[in-house]
This record gives C-alpha cells, sequence and structure tokens, in this order.
C-alpha cells in the first residue's frame, strides 16, 4: 500500500464532498427559483445555450462527482466485497472516466 | 431477589448458549456471575479476568449484546427482564466459552507502530513535557487505554473489514503522534494511513460510545486522518 498515494485519494474525496456540496445546494436551490412559474424544455435551452457561467459551473459539478464516487467506492468494495487491488483500481478509474464523459456529454449538449 | 436466568456461550467459533440460574446479591458485577457458575455450577466454564476493578483490561466480554468490561459492570445497569446474555467479544476468534484470542489485536498494535520511538539516551536529561501544552493534553486525553478490547469488539468496521487496524491501535499511534520525545512520526503516519488504517474509520463512534475508561478513539484517529493528510501534502509520507 503506498501511504502518500492513499491518503491524497482520502483528501481528494474530502475536497471533492466540500465542492459536491456547494454545488448540490445551488443546483437545488436554482431549481426551485426556476420552476416557480413552470418550465418549459425550451426555456431551459434558452438559458443554457452559450451560458459560459452555466457551463463553468456544471463542469466542475461533474468533475466533483467523477472524483468523488469512485474514491467512496473503493471503501465500499472492500468492505461489501473484500475487493482490493489493481483491478479493484481499474474498474474504478473507467466508472470515474464513465461518469466523467456522460456528465460531461450532457452538460456540453446543454450548452451548445 | 429473584434468580437471575443467564445464558453462557459454551463451545469456539461454532457452538451454543448454555443456561444457568444465578443467585442475585446487592452491587453483583457480571464478573461475579460467571466466577459463581465456573466455581459452583460448571468448572469447565473458561473466562479471563485478573484484576477484577477496571485496570488490568482482561474481562471483555458481550454482556446482551453489548461490548462491557465485566468487572465493572453491574448486573442491575444490563439486566433486561431478570435476564443476562454472555458470549465472547465481538471480531475476535474464539478459543473456548468466553476466552477469545487477543493476538490479532495486540499485533495491530504493532503493525500502527505503537512502540515508543526515542530520540535521546540514558545520558541525557529527562525531557520536560508541560502539562499545559496542547499536544501533552492530547496525550493524556488517550494514554488511559487498559488494552482490554471493548472498542474494537464494538467497531462495525473491524467486522467490515478485518484487516483495519481498529480503535485501539490507532489511539495509541496517535498518542506517540503528539509524543514530542517520539522520534518515529514519520513511519508511524505512513504505518496509519489507507483503507486498513485512520482512512477506514466511518467516524461512527461505537468506540467512543463503549471505551469503560471513556477515551475517544475516535478523536485520536480524526487527528490522525489531519496529521497524516498535511504529511502527505507535504511530500513527506
Amino acid at each position: 500500500m503506498n501511504a502518500q498515494r492513499e491518503t491524497l485519494l482520502w483528501v481528494a474525496q474530502r475536497a471533492s464532498a466540500a465542492v459536491l456540496a456547494a454545488c448540490v445546494l445551488v443546483h437545488l436551490a436554482t431549481i426551485i427559483y426556476a420552476v416557480r412559474g413552470g418550465l418549459s424544455a425550451a426555456e431551459i435551452l434558452g438559458r443554457t445555450h452559450g451560458n459560459a457561467a452555466w457551463l463553468t459551473f456544471y463542469s466542475i459539478f461533474v468533475l466533483g462527482v467523477a472524483v468523488h464516487a469512485p474514491i467512496g467506492l473503493r471503501s465500499v468494495f472492500i468492505e461489501w466485497l473484500g475487493w482490493r487491488g489493481v483491478s479493484r483500481d481499474v474498474a474504478l478509474l473507467l466508472f470515474s472516466f464513465l461518469l466523467l464523459v456522460m456528465g460531461m456529454r450532457a452538460v456540453l449538449v446543454l450548452f451548445a | 431477589m429473584s434468580p437471575l436466568a443467564v445464558e453462557v456461550w459454551r463451545g469456539g467459533a461454532q457452538g451454543a448458549f448454555q443456561s444457568f440460574e444465578v443467585p442475585r446479591h446487592p452491587s453483583q458485577t457480571v464478573l461475579d456471575v460467571v466466577t459463581y457458575i465456573q466455581r459452583s455450577l460448571d468448572a469447565t466454564l473458561a473466562y479471563r479476568f485478573a484484576c477484577r476493578v477496571g485496570m488490568c483490561g482482561s474481562c471483555a466480554m458481550t454482556v446482551n449484546g453489548i461490548p462491557r468490561w465485566t468487572c465493572r459492570t453491574h448486573v442491575d445497569k444490563v439486566a433486561r427482564e431478570n435476564k443476562l446474555v454472555i458470549a465472547p467479544p465481538r471480531n475476535l476468534p474464539v478459543i473456548r466459552d468466553l476466552v477469545a484470542d487477543m493476538r490479532e489485536f495486540f499485533d495491530k498494535w504493532a503493525r500502527a507502530k505503537g512502540s515508543f520511538g526515542g530520540t535521546q539516551t540514558r545520558r541525557d536529561d529527562f525531557a520536560r513535557v508541560p502539562p499545559d501544552s496542547a499536544d501533552r493534553k492530547q496525550v493524556d486525553a488517550g494514554i488511559e487505554c487498559i488494552g482490554c478490547g471493548v472498542c474494537y469488539s464494538a467497531c462495525d468496521v473491524v467486522a467490515w473489514n478485518p484487516d483495519y487496524l481498529g480503535p485501539a491501535a490507532l489511539n495509541r499511534a496517535w498518542t506517540l503522534v503528539k509524543d514530542e520525545r517520539d522520534g518515529a512520526t514519520i513511519e508511524r503516519l505512513r504505518a496509519v494511513a489507507g483503507d486498513a488504517g485512520c482512512h477506514a474509520c466511518h467516524t461512527h463512534m461505537s468506540c467512543t460510545e463503549r471505551c469503560p475508561v471513556r477515551i475517544s478513539p475516535t478523536a485520536g484517529i480524526a487527528g490522525l486522518k489531519r496529521e497524516v493528510a498535511k504529511a502527505a501534502l507535504r511530500g513527506k509520507l
């Protein structure tokens, strides 16, 4: 076990948790504010298209998820399945990549 | 007082509970109950004790589902409807009846670098550590561990992840990290990092809840997480 790597992963998970806490609050507050008088798909796209602030915020959100979830799953896999080692870490890297690709795809579609 | 109905674990990992009836007395402890059974009802019952006054840490058992030091646990505080179920401490291999194999528990203290790494020789003067210094206060808060294994037995993370060093070993490591006379801090932080060390703790606080001498291993583990993170960010691990 590499103590330096393990610890930096832990720090990354804590830091991404802090980012996600802020992102989720902003996300939920914005939804509640935006749908007060009803909301159509066209209205949503009207606000997100070409909106650089929106793109930046949701890119950070997606990145936070792609960092946070796989590191948390490492512990779940140890405790529930006893799964450790390179195979687990490769699987989680792929999972992280999947989250990043799917998330950024959705963000870019709404932005472009 | 009506007699106490007691169920006691007999056997090793495979076994069964055996029923006994034990006379009640004022101020009777759970250890008194087990001792009565062994001396008056069934001499083959195996259990551990030494000091009987909460110092040696050898009499930990599971009493009505909760890990406890039995010599200082009064029957009238823990009996439910005049019944007691007494089992060996959880998370440790059972040798026989109420006796658990403590080797893994103490081996983990060694794995967490739980021995003092002095930097001075016998020719040096005594180290003077001010009792009111911040580090000394942290050491004082955790140093009185009696090694009973109650925290280890209470910990769910140990049950899920058998490699986890556990609350007692990590608490020991923390008291040494905060000991200004010790010179092995980086090796110790390296030993307690990762998914078998302090980072595995979920902060359930069962150890803190159950520790009979009211230490908070959770606080020590949180301290280790901070110190390990600081060392890692400085590239020292």
